[in-house]
């Protein structure tokens, strides 16, 4: 029952036959046999779960109105505020803290009538590409466990591929879902800047953050993001328009679509295999009646360096409220001010620090026009460049991560190395885009190669619609081992 | 050349009490990383404005409604140090 997609659950508990607690029961045993390897939740909520799972069950016999996921098992990342349940950000600074108030996406998903089974392990604020820098320890790649599942949502992009959940939520700042999503084997998505409201998301850098979804079919992740999309006033950058109706056209293929392969989107630095597998996936597409032409968008050429400038001065202003005041971490010192930089000293990690570090000179007195001032205007140029390319293709294709799963400790000692495995997603932040990673297969060494989809902004109808073809063309139905039945 | 910072300001500026050890460390690895980021200078942006919003949506408003907030006592509930009404800090200003 772990392995069931939400479609199929869904329409199982609808029809009665199967229970919301037997669905429950049947991933928290897959949680039990595979949590000592993955480490991807950071709080399990048993009693909390088992409370929803068994309201759902009695919603259906009550024969009252059912939720677009009543009794579906799922998970979100630990930097979504939950009512009483903790929240860390998987940091020590938020060690313990728990929220009075629900995100509006959690909001979202208990009033759709899905069971929340508990908080995913993540890096540090959301900061990082391998769930490494977690304070509680890492999460590991459930296709090889000496592997990163990528990050930072590394813990819901696992704990979905091996059916501990059946779908699980994350954010997206720099590729923090589709970069996992295509490391563990999984869809992952971010949809266009201020379609998922974020109020509760703990903020990181708010001009990119997104909160999207993880699933394993691309028509389950239109499900997650139908539950959850649209205008929140709690939420001064939410979307006030309507929300993509993105269904009707899922199952039309693309023939006739316009597809363009980014050229500064590979070469050197990208695996052979992961090349490979991209140019046999746009093959296929071109098979399928697909117009397929080669685009050049010359400041992707500058992104990384564009996003390492905006993202850490937007994280050094908003992690200014972590000093021990209202929440989470008091180291004691004289005065305010030294009790304010030791307690942040004891509770941000290397990461964390680092970025702070980097944003707070870049927004400097004397500093700003020359770094952050000029990142938004290269930021501008990108978007401009996007806009005329979108003009002449529907969809932009792309490897979703240069590499597949990189070993644990590969990367930690080297940042920028670290940070070259989001030159791929980073642009969609930055402009605001939608984009989806959609598995397509895997390498020799047995791990997934993730296919990346992106379109324009409020695009999502013929992002999905291509993502869909994607997905039937891949035909991966491949599991990690550790995911074999019970 | 990786760019010469002066850590110690930046680091007071940003509330973070590092050793003298930790210091040095950042110091070096901001300085490459910011190497890297300079590659933004050598962007020709005549004629663009900084983006402000990456789809470009300016004032959203929302009716001006009395709506429950969050409940003090669970707030505080929360914090390190509080006297059951406001949060409580060590002194701000010396002497």
């Amino acid at each position: 029952m772990a392995d069931l997609t939400i479609e199929a659950a869904g329409s199982a508990l609808a029809k009665g036959e199967l229970s919301a607690t037997e669905l429950l029961e049947s991933v928290l045993t897959r949680a039990s046999l595979t949590e000592a390897d993955l480490h991807s939740f950071l709080t399990i909520d048993h009693e909390g779960a088992m409370a929803a799972a068994t309201g759902s069950d009695e919603r259906l016999r009550r024969g009252e109105p059912r939720g677009l996921l009543e009794g579906i098992p799922l998970a979100v990342k630990d930097n979504f505020c939950t009512r009483h349940l903790e929240t860390t950000c998987g940091s020590q600074i938020l060690a313990g803290y728990l929220p009075p108030y629900d995100a509006t996406a959690v909001a979202r998903l208990r009033d759709a009538g899905a069971v929340l089974v508990g908080k995913t392990n993540c890096d540090e604020f959301a900061m990082g590409s391998s769930t490494e820098n977690s304070a509680f320890g890492p999460t590991r790649n459930p296709w090889n466990p000496e592997r990163v599942p990528g990050g930072s949502s590394g813990g819901s992009a696992a704990a979905v591929a091996v059916g501990s959940v059946l779908g699980a939520f994350g954010s997206d700042t720099g590729g923090s879902i589709r970069q996992p999503a295509a490391l563990c084997g999984v869809v992952g998505f971010k949809p266009t800047y201020g379609l998922i409201s974020r109020y509760g998301l703990v903020a990181f850098a708010s001009s990119l953050d997104q909160i999207g979804p993880f699933a394993r079919t691309v028509a389950d992740a239109v499900t997650l993001f139908e539950a959850v999309a649209g205008y929140d006033p709690l939420d001064a950058t939410s979307y006030q328009g309507l929300v993509p109706n993105v269904r009707p056209t899922l199952g039309e293929g693309v023939s006739g679509l316009r597809v363009g392969i980014v050229r500064e989107l590979g070469g050197e630095g990208y695996d052979a295999e992961v090349a490979a597998a991209t140019s046999a996936m746009v093959d296929k597409l071109a098979d399928e009646g697909a117009k397929v032409s080669e685009v050049s968008l010359p400041s992707f050429e500058v992104a990384l360096s564009v996003y390492y400038l905006i993202a850490p001065a937007e994280c050094s202003a908003n992690l200014a409220r972590f000093d021990g005041v209202r929440y989470g971490l008091r180291v004691p010192g004289e005065t305010v001010e030294e009790m304010m930089a030791r307690t942040r000293a004891e509770g941000f990690g290397p990461e964390v620090t680092r970025r702070i570090l980097l944003g707070t000179y870049a927004l400097s007195a004397g500093y700003y026009d020359a770094f952050y001032g000029k990142a938004q205007k290269v930021r501008s140029l990108l978007i401009a460049e996007m806009a005329t390319v979108f003009e002449q293709a529907d969809v932009l294709v792309s490897p979703t991560s240069p590499t597949t799963a990189f070993e644990l400790g590969a990367k930690t000692q080297d940042p920028l190395a670290m940070y070259l495995s989001d030159v791929c997603t980073i642009p969609a932040n930055l402009a605001g885009t939608p984009a989806i990673s959609v598995p397509i297969g895997l390498d020799s060494g047995g791990l997934p190669i993730g296919f990346q989809v992106m379109a324009p902004a409020l695009g999502e109808k013929v992002m999905f619609q291509t993502a869909a073809a994607v997905e039937a063309l891949a035909d991966f139905d491949a599991r990690p081992a550790m995911a074999v039945s019970p | 050349m990786p760019v010469d910072i002066d850590i110690a300001y930046v680091a007071r500026l940003a509330r973070l009490g590092l050793s003298a050890e930790e210091l040095a460390f950042y110091r070096d690895q901001l300085g490459v990383i910011l190497e890297h980021a300079a590659k933004v200078q050598e962007v020709d942006t005549e004629g663009f404005e900084a983006t402000a919003h990456p789809l470009g949506i300016v004032n959203q408003f929302r009716p001006d409604e009395i709506r429950p907030s969050l409940d003090r006592g669970e707030v505080l509930a929360a914090a390190p140090a509080t006297d059951g009404v406001y949060f409580v800090v060590p002194p701000a200003l010396e002497g």
